[in-house]
């Protein structure tokens, strides 16, 4: 279907130069890629270049079954735009955030607000939307939340114990990370993009790095491909066993939430036998990874691996024969397929509602090209859905870990990736933990950044959190929200 | 058979706490180099190798003065040790390196090669908190690694309650904050209403490179640079992020738990 797109069309880990990234006026600019969202692409980005006193609109779009991405762009715009959110749910965020960041207001948007703008000293929220009625009552929640978690306000129009709407105010988190990208790469590039999202630092990472790489016409070693690989499914094995046990505490079900905290430590650790931090920190570079995993090191991370996945199966059989914790997961916080879809959720969110979509297996690149695994899906868009996702990745990645640790490819790890080239555009997508972790870079004619634009698999999800709460019991809020467990910083960048 | 099953696997896998701190510190990962020590000492006249390769601008050295590491904005990622041809920056494989004062975390001149460690807080505050302390966790523009291994203190490897202390869902129930994150402006607000709302006497715990000076965000407008920006700070506790042993550390070290003396 993509063969007969108007975009330009290239495959992750590409780049192109700018030139030939299509241009239409921005009305049928927005029309195309509606009629391409209608037709099954995705929307990976969307977002505004400065063009002397305009700005240019870029759509990034994913065709899924055909492994491919596309790219079109506006001519330079200024005031307003007819709003694609309109025609299409998947773009509404990214819209208020156009309007934010570059003063372009999408006509007939339906609800206009900030995203993260500051007004002084905490975020401008803008109006909330009510419900009105003698027997509604608000409940406002955060920013600081009771838990060691991050900020992030949630306003609750509620009648009794009902939630009828959820609306999510986050921008808390904001530290400028897209901003002073502008100009880049920096010295602190790299240090930012690890921290972009803390516990995602691999799979933020490999994304700058891919684009880093795109731009430089060079490839990091296979050898680092495969590395960054192995730390990519740690980090989702870390993240997958924390969660389940996260769930496990939050219905009283102390077995398995006793458990899979201490099996995460020592998910983060194997992440650090290889680099030294527990989180993946000063591992990948551009042009390759900073740290080998040298033979013997190679076999102590196997011979550690293989108790830490069995006691991980363990505490997991006791949460699924545990009648009790399946009655609480059951049929709460669900979002059907058809509303997964509208919305874009991506990873395994979008997996439990039954939707196929992992980018390790749609857009392969890196590693990924070479070895697969399995999509884990689930049909039913609950808690228990995307509990369930959580537990076959678990088994897959360790799977998969267990068979690349025991064949590594040989060679170096890093080479310098030289110059970037200048007046180009480059996409990367990573599946990770949470789901496509997307970075655009477009350089100026010199070969430092232009614009640089990075979409967390959160800035998708966070509407998912919101249907997913629509007629449930507020008291189920803590479980639907971990069964998320969405960036905040990812976010809020 | 699920009780049969737990309860198996209870007794064949005992108790899961650590030793630590009666017993051994769990070992560091041996990449992960610990602690730094900075000897200007050894530095090489007019030598700046490792200033521009810090990403954070941890590393200082003004012509005709000696070199100055300020640990507090370090993100441990050793370009610095990579860097220097004189061996004046080394890692020291020591989890410990929490400080009471953002000057104790400046490393380099004769005397201050390493971090000068944390003392118990004073005789009253002491006696309050000693043996139970009741913490609110507020993060202020992290990115949620911090949180992540705060967090892991809670696990039964490390079962931060053994020594009373304790992450409560109040500051009204709490004897202190604990911040993670380089403070963004957006959080300002809630950060001081979080502070004002702690009753006296308090303490303010900053965890992590971002709260004590802002980490990989330095330099940025939409951020305040670190928690002493808007509160007082009792303790710090560098990392990016800490280890969990570096926290727990600090902390005990604080409240005067660990046998040893402090100091270098």
């Amino acid at each position: 279907m993509s063969t007969t797109s108007p975009f330009a069309l290239l495959a992750n880990a590409t780049s192109l130069p700018w030139a030939d990234v299509p241009a239409w006026t921005v009305a049928e600019f927005v029309r195309r890629t509606a009629a391409e969202l209608a037709r099954g692409a995705r929307l990976c980005a969307w977002f505004g270049v400065p063009d002397h006193d305009a700005v240019r609109l870029v759509a990034v779009l994913a065709f899924d079954a055909d492994n491919t991405l596309a790219v079109g762009r506006s001519a330079p715009v200024t005031g307003s735009y007819p709003s694609l959110t309109v025609m299409n749910a998947q773009a509404h965020l990214f819209e208020r955030e156009v309007w934010e960041q570059h003063a372009l207001v999408p006509e007939g948007h339906p609800w206009l607000k900030p995203v993260r703008r500051s007004a002084g000293t905490a975020p401008a929220n803008g109006d909330f939307f009510r419900v009105d009625g003698p027997e509604i009552h608000e409940v406002a929640v955060g920013p600081v939340h009771a838990g060691v978690i991050e900020p992030g306000h949630f306003r609750f129009q509620c009648a009794g114990e009902e939630v009828l709407h959820l609306e999510i105010a986050l921008g808390y988190q904001h530290r400028g990370v897209e901003e002073a990208l502008v100009g880049g790469p920096h010295l602190a590039t790299m240090c930012q993009m690890e921290t972009a999202a803390g516990d995602s630092t691999v799979a933020h990472a490999t994304a700058h790095a891919s684009v880093m790489e795109a731009l430089a016409g060079t490839e990091a070693p296979l050898r680092a491909q495969w590395l960054r690989a192995v730390a990519l499914e740690l980090e989702r094995l870390a993240n997958h066993t924390g969660d389940l046990g996260a769930l496990a505490n939050d219905v009283a079900f102390l077995p398995t939430a006793s458990a899979c905290g201490k099996l995460r430590g020592d998910f983060l650790n194997l992440t650090a036998l290889l680099c030294g931090n527990r989180f993946g920190r000063g591992l990948v570079r551009p042009g390759g990874c900073r740290f080998d995993l040298e033979p013997d090191r190679g076999a102590r991370m196997r011979e550690r691996l293989r108790p830490v996945l069995a006691d991980t199966e363990q505490a997991a059989v006791w949460l699924w024969d545990a009648a009790s914790v399946r009655a609480r997961f059951e049929n709460v916080g669900k979002v059907f397929a058809r509303q997964a879809a509208e919305i874009g959720l991506v990873g395994l969110a979008a997996r439990a509602c039954g939707l196929v979509r992992d980018v390790r297996y749609d857009h392969p690149a890196g590693w990924h090209r070479f070895a697969q695994m399995p999509v884990a899906v689930w049909p039913d868009g609950d808690v228990f859905a995307r509990a369930r996702v959580r537990w076959l990745e678990i088994q897959r990645s360790g799977k998969f870990l267990e068979e690349q640790l025991a064949v590594p490819p040989e060679g170096g790890v890093r080479i310098e990736p030289g110059p970037l080239a200048g007046d180009t555009l480059a996409v990367a997508l990573t599946e990770g933990w949470r789901g496509e972790v997307c970075h655009v870079a477009l350089t100026d004619a010199g070969g430092r950044f232009r614009r640089y634009k990075i979409v967390d698999p959160s800035f998708h999800n966070w509407t998912g959190m919101v249907l997913a709460l629509r007629g449930q019991a507020i008291s189920d809020f803590p479980i639907c929200n971990k069964s998320f467990n969405l960036s905040y910083c990812g976010f809020d960048l | 058979m699920f009780v049969l099953n737990t309860l198996a696997h209870r007794l064949r896998n005992g108790c899961q706490t650590m030793a630590y701190p009666d017993g051994p510190a769990p070992a560091l990962p041996d990449r992960h180099g610990g602690a730094l020590r900075v000897e200007a000492a050894k530095c090489a006249e007019g030598c700046r190798e490792c200033v521009p390769v810090c990403p954070t601008q941890a590393i200082t050295r003004p012509a005709g003065r000696a070199v100055s590491l300020d640990l507090g904005r370090c993100i441990f990622c050793a370009a610095c040790v990579e860097a220097c041809p004189a061996g004046a920056i080394t890692q020291t494989g020591d989890h410990r390196m929490a400080g009471r004062r953002r000057e104790d975390l400046v490393l380099g001149r004769p005397g201050d090669e390493q971090v000068r460690l944390a003392v118990a807080l004073d005789g009253k505050l002491r006696r309050l908190f000693g043996r139970s302390l009741r913490l609110r966790q507020v993060s202020a523009g992290g990115c949620n690694a911090c949180e992540a291994d705060t967090n892991v203190l809670g696990t039964i490897g490390w079962d931060l309650g053994r020594f009373g202390i304790q992450f409560v869902a109040s500051p009204r129930h709490a004897d202190g904050l604990l911040v993670t994150g380089c403070v963004s402006r957006n959080m300002e607000l809630a950060l001081r209403k979080a502070y004002e709302a702690v009753p006296e006497p308090k303490i303010v715990i900053a965890v992590g490179a971002c709260a004590i000076a802002g980490g990989p965000f330095v330099g940025h407008p939409q951020i305040r640079e670190g928690a002493s920006a808007v509160v007082p700070v009792d303790l710090f506790v560098p990392g990016c992020p800490p280890h969990p042993l570096t926290i727990l550390d600090g902390l005990l070290r604080l409240l005067g738990r660990l046998e040893e003396s402090a100091g270098k």
